[in-house]
């Protein structure tokens, strides 16, 4: 059983990392990984919304026949959403503040509704809950880092805005002060281009590792994002 | 999937697309009347926090937020949907209001404003409430996302003195007396050129803006 949950977490994390493997929910990832606080917030939240709906989607998977179970789900995402939204709202305000612009962005993740499907549907409780917050993580993961190379390339720092989530800390100025900034970074393009490093280094170490052992059948392709 | 039961089942699934749909609306329901009142305290906190950055509550002794002026819409300080004022007093006199407003000519669009005008008609600070400008360029507009944190870019707009000339309200490039972060002018003009219209506008409208007894 415990070797069975760390596959999972293994699984979420690196194997099928949902945003250099699986490139799902590239939308919110792209448009909100300008740095590091952002990328990492979003994904908290995303990883908080993905255990609860795996949760209670397999809790329920009994009870939804199969030919509505997608309109069901998105009935499940959506309330949970706009629950953790509320709640966020009004018992933990200064999170809110911080996360609360991101929270209704999850419902628009495809990757919510894709770990329902393709897990939740089929499993139990726990093992569910353990695969959403292992995706979940693996997209803090992404986008802590696609959001640090951006803001270092485009900024010349790391954690910016780090004062809006954790009062009195600092952005640390790893590149000289009169660093010009390079704003391609920051901009759209910066996201698809820095994105595109990532999947090749996941790709190369992937590559090097299977050069060692007998080569893997090739994954079918990821859906495109909604 | 049978023939003869395709519309018994989709008849079941419609009841049972049903009960979910009243199940999880109700859940949604209960919790939205369940954190309404804290998150309407919530919202009226942030809101006189935004307006204690730039009218010092030592002005005023009345119940700012409750003492508001609904305005129409009013093109002129970019209120295409109307705003608010919301009037300070002293022992019943007017002292200051503060005002929403917004540039319709950001980088990226709309950007949205208060000001805070005093009696005399000084400008007593300025602060944006919302704005899209593209992020570590045009943002300093907003002193949360400024670098220079001893002095913010907005931090110019803070206490000046009633009945300058109108061309202060411009950027320096444009002959007036605002700095602004060279390749990113466009987001500090929308603000500034705002902020001189909100200036005339409360000039013209002053008899009714500063009215005596409470709205």
């Amino acid at each position: 059983m415990n070797t069975r949950l760390l596959d999972i977490v293994f699984n979420g994390v690196w194997k099928n990392n949902a945003g250099l493997v699986q490139l799902l929910g590239m939308c919110p990832v792209l448009a909100i990984s300008t740095n590091v606080v952002n990328g990492a917030s979003l994904g908290i939240a995303t990883a908080v919304v993905m255990a609860s709906s795996n949760a209670t989607a397999a809790a329920l998977r009994n009870l939804i026949p199969y030919e509505i179970r997608i309109p069901v789900f998105i009935l499940i995402i959506a309330a949970l959403v706009t629950i953790i939204d509320l709640a966020l709202n009004a018992f933990l305000h200064p999170l809110y503040l911080v996360l609360g612009i991101f929270v209704p962005l999850i419902v628009t993740n495809c990757l919510v509704l894709a770990r329902i499907e393709a897990f939740a549907a089929k499993n139990g409780v726990i093992s569910s809950a353990v695969d959403g917050a292992a995706m979940g993580g693996g997209l803090v993961l992404v986008l802590s880092v696609l959001g640090g190379v951006r803001e270092l390339l485009g900024t010349g720092a790391l954690f910016n805005g780090i004062e809006l989530v954790i009062p009195g800390a600092h952005p640390i100025h790893l590149l000289p002060h009169d660093y010009p900034g390079f704003l391609l970074a920051i901009l759209p393009p910066g996201a698809f281009i820095v994105l595109g490093c990532l999947v090749a280094a996941r790709n190369w170490s992937d590559a090097r590792k299977a050069a060692r052992v007998r080569p893997q059948p090739i994954r079918p392709a990821a859906e495109l994002n909604a | 999937m049978q023939e003869p039961t395709a519309g018994r089942l989709s008849f079941n699934n419609a009841l049972i697309m049903t009960a979910f749909t009243l199940v999880f609306t109700a859940l949604m329901a209960g919790t939205y009347l369940f954190t309404h009142e804290a998150i309407e305290k919530n919202i009226a906190e942030e809101k006189l926090l935004l307006i204690n950055a730039i009218l010092p509550q030592a002005l005023y002794d009345n119940a700012l937020l409750e003492d508001v002026l609904a305005l129409p819409p009013t093109p002129e300080i970019g209120l295409d949907d109307g705003g608010h004022v919301w009037r300070a007093r002293r022992q019943g006199e007017p002292v200051a209001l503060v005002i929403e407003a917004a540039a319709p000519d950001g980088y990226a669009g709309r950007i949205d404003l208060i000001v805070a005008v005093a009696q005399d008609g000084g400008l007593l600070g300025v602060r944006v409430t919302q704005h899209h400008e593209t992020p570590g360029l045009g943002d300093y507009i907003d002193p949360k996302k400024d670098k220079n944190k001893e002095r913010p870019w907005i931090s110019q707009f803070t206490n000046r003195p009633a009945d300058l000339p109108k061309e202060t309200w411009r950027v320096r490039k444009d002959g007036g007396e605002i700095d602004s972060v060279s390749g990113a002018t466009i987001s500090a003009r929308a603000v500034t050129e705002a902020v001189g219209r909100v200036l005339a506008y409360v000039a013209q409208h002053h008899e009714r803006l500063f009215a005596k007894e409470p709205a």
